[in-house]
């Protein structure tokens, strides 16, 4: 339990899930191959590490931030920039996260220290302001960050889909540079989740979601609550940053409809609102339903908006079209918030406590 | 300090006049730089108007956080829903607004701000009885959920007009500029003026003067005296979530004219703006969002001018700078 940091999921129906998941994931590549499928499983573990590290400032601090995905954003620039520059290599790999890293962070500290002094709320509006303009900027300075149409780039040799392991098969199953990466992608995923789960349960942990409760009373008790609040977005930006260089190492390509626009916001802020606020689980169960269903659920609604539409019911037609999943998203959204508060965690963990 | 003496009046609270005048400082500093005297006029013409267009946006947001602590995320909505009700307006009385006279322009106008703010406040009802209402005092379900209603209206409008963006072109008559020496004034800006000057008044008139305002503003210093003097707060409150709603969405007609289309993404698009304006002026404050909105408009106009790229940020710059001036806004109310 050490690994867990002593905080395992709890909850026979949720353990079962989560150890579903994991071992899906795990063992992707050799149980689902095809580029899709692979490519949906490494987005849910890149989500879940941005998903658990918002979980940090909204569940575990009970602040929200609207500029989350912004760091996302700095930590896949800041790889595709200095991939793009310098060309493929280990080395400019990492100099491109060190030298997104502090940026985020200085970000971070920059609005935190603006707006959680004065009032928790501002910290929503100013977030929300600050991520639009980085967006319109990243988009408008094109000899950087190449505009609206983006940087693509090469990644170092083993990371390419042309590169072999070994010559032959491992059970049925080529291990080629996407394998690779997909588990460069993976452990990495790992490692960051451990290492926040560790955060969360520290004493520091502790005293954020002392925070979260009563402000007043953990000020009271001593605590300086604009120190811990700061730190606890630096951190989570700098998490958000590492999450966002592995999603530029793994699609090679870096754009603002990909890194840093609203959408992505709203879709994290759906996954950790499924997923169980103030649970780090919640990450993984949220990501990897939200995914799946958005890879998987879409191609259904375009067929029923299809039949609706043979059917001579043009309104439904369009309310299920394709396009319109954000509006049943948002709903499910508005749901969750009223009824599921904890979300999928809680509901699991509940259920046999109650029955009991 | 002389004692106190119980037949003088009571001290009359000493108002902060400084930031009054920031937008006029800013407008003497942009003045030199730009140098040309009709393009200065132009720009700040053009720069108060769409100020007042804000202000109209924003002062219902203001209001409804200074009297309920409720921040609603979702007021973009109404200001999207208020541009698509004015084309439906637009769309069979072409013939008025086509028309190159002035009376029937302005009828048409008259006739769709009418109903924006009639479907707007209604709107505004639904919103707050449905979304609002369930998470009083919870701020970060409040924010969840009035986001999640944006979302929903949003994809809502698309789902009814396709998500194509749609024309709105302005009635004949207000088309063109006057021209006042070498500065060209456009006629529309003009009227957006005016309109929001006249929502600014009203508002004043509305909050100073009436029994009404004077129970808005006791309610925005301290709820719950009100409340235990025997007045319904909650009344009240939705009275002014519906009043700020159709102002949106009265800000939503004037917008989708200043821009002459119409999409269901500006709303959200024009919350930041909103936003800004409202931090800068105070939360809960409508004087305070007066100056706030002219002063975003008029740094966002001579930046425009002056150096198009810094324009993409000057709005963040100048929240920075006035909270580093007046770290709660320049004129918070109550007790915020």
């Amino acid at each position: 339990m050490t690994i867990l940091s002593g905080d395992p999921p709890r909850g026979p129906a949720l353990i079962a899930l989560l150890i579903l998941i994991v071992a899906a994931l795990a063992l992707a590549p050799f149980l689902f191959p095809g580029a899709k499928s692979l490519n949906v499983a490494a987005t849910i573990l890149i989500f879940t590490v941005l998903v658990a590290s918002y979980d940090l400032l909204i569940g575990y601090t009970g602040i929200v931030s609207f500029a989350h995905v912004m760091f996302y954003g700095v930590g896949a620039y800041g790889v595709a920039i200095a991939l793009y520059g310098l060309g493929a290599g280990w080395g400019v790999l990492l100099l491109g996260v060190i030298a997104a890293l502090p940026v985020s962070v200085a970000l971070a500290l920059a609005i935190g220290l603006f707006s959680l002094r004065v009032q928790a709320i501002f910290f929503a509006m100013v977030t929300l302001a600050v991520a639009s303009a980085f967006n319109v900027l990243a988009s408008q300075l094109d000899w950087l960050t190449g505009g609206e149409d983006g940087r693509s780039f090469q990644v170092p040799e083993a990371l390419r889909p042309g590169f072999r392991l070994f010559e032959g098969r491992l059970f049925g199953v080529e291990l080629n540079g996407r394998v690779l990466s997909y588990y460069l992608v993976f452990a990495a995923a790992a490692l960051l989740f451990l290492a926040l789960l560790r955060v969360v349960n520290s004493p520091f942990g502790r005293v954020l979601q002392a925070i979260r409760e009563n402000p007043f009373r953990a000020e009271a008790l001593g605590y300086r609550t604009v120190f811990h609040r700061t730190l606890a977005t630096c951190l989570s930006a700098a998490v958000a940053t590492l999450a966002g260089a592995l999603s530029a190492i793994w699609q090679h390509y870096v754009g603002p409809d990909t890194a840093l626009s609203f959408s992505i916001q709203l879709d994290v802020l759906v996954m950790v609102v499924i997923g169980g606020m103030g649970s780090l689980y919640g990450a993984i169960a949220g990501a990897a339903i939200f995914v799946l269903a958005q890879n998987y659920l879409q191609a259904l609604m375009g067929g029923l908006s299809a039949a609706a539409g043979a059917a001579g019911l043009p309104l439904v037609a369009g309310l299920l079209h394709p396009d319109r999943w954000l509006l049943w998203l948002g709903l499910m959204f508005i749901l969750a918030v009223y009824f599921a508060p904890t979300g999928i965690v809680g509901r699991l963990r509940r259920s046999p406590e109650s029955s009991a | 300090m002389s004692a106190v003496d119980a037949g003088a009046a009571l001290p009359r609270q000493k108002i902060d006049i400084a930031p009054a005048f920031a937008p006029l400082v800013i407008a003497l500093i942009a003045a030199p730089l730009i140098g040309s005297s009709s393009t200065f006029i132009t720009l700040t013409v053009a720069g108060l108007a769409m100020g007042l267009m804000l202000f109209t946006m924003a002062s219902g947001l203001t209001l409804v956080f200074g009297l309920m602590d409720v921040l609603n995320f979702g007021h973009g909505a109404f200001i999207s829903v208020g541009a698509y009700v004015a084309t439906l307006v637009f769309l069979p009385l072409a013939g008025w607004s086509q028309a190159d006279s002035l009376m029937p322009n302005l009828g048409v106008i008259a006739l769709a701000i009418l109903a924006s703010a009639a479907a707007c406040g209604a709107l505004g009802l639904v919103f707050e009885r449905l979304l609002v209402r369930p998470v009083y005092r919870q701020h970060l379900k409040q924010i969840l959920v009035t986001m999640g209603g944006l979302i929903v209206a949003e994809q809502l409008l698309y789902a009814l007009f396709g998500p194509q963006t749609i024309p709105l072109p302005l009635p004949t008559a207000l088309r063109g500029a006057f021209v006042v020496g070498d500065a060209a004034i456009e006629k529309f800006r003009v009227l957006a003026m005016a309109i929001g000057l006249i929502v600014f008044i009203g508002e004043a008139v509305i909050l100073n003067y009436t029994k009404l305002g004077l129970l808005i503003r006791a309610g925005v210093e301290n709820r719950e005296m009100v409340e235990a003097l025997g007045y319904r707060i909650n009344r009240l409150f939705i009275g002014v979530f519906m009043a700020g709603s159709a102002l949106a969405g009265l800000g939503g007609v004037l917008w989708g004219l200043y821009r002459e289309q119409v999409h269901a993404s500006m709303g959200g698009d024009l919350m930041v703006l909103v936003f800004i304006v409202v931090i800068i002026g105070g939360l809960g404050s409508v004087g305070g969002c007066l100056i706030g909105a002219t002063l975003v408009a008029l740094v966002a106009n001579y930046a425009g001018f002056l150096a198009p790229k810094f324009a993409l940020v000057s709005n963040i710059v100048l929240m920075v700078v006035v909270l580093l001036w007046r770290p709660r806004g320049l004129y918070p109310a109550g007790g915020r």
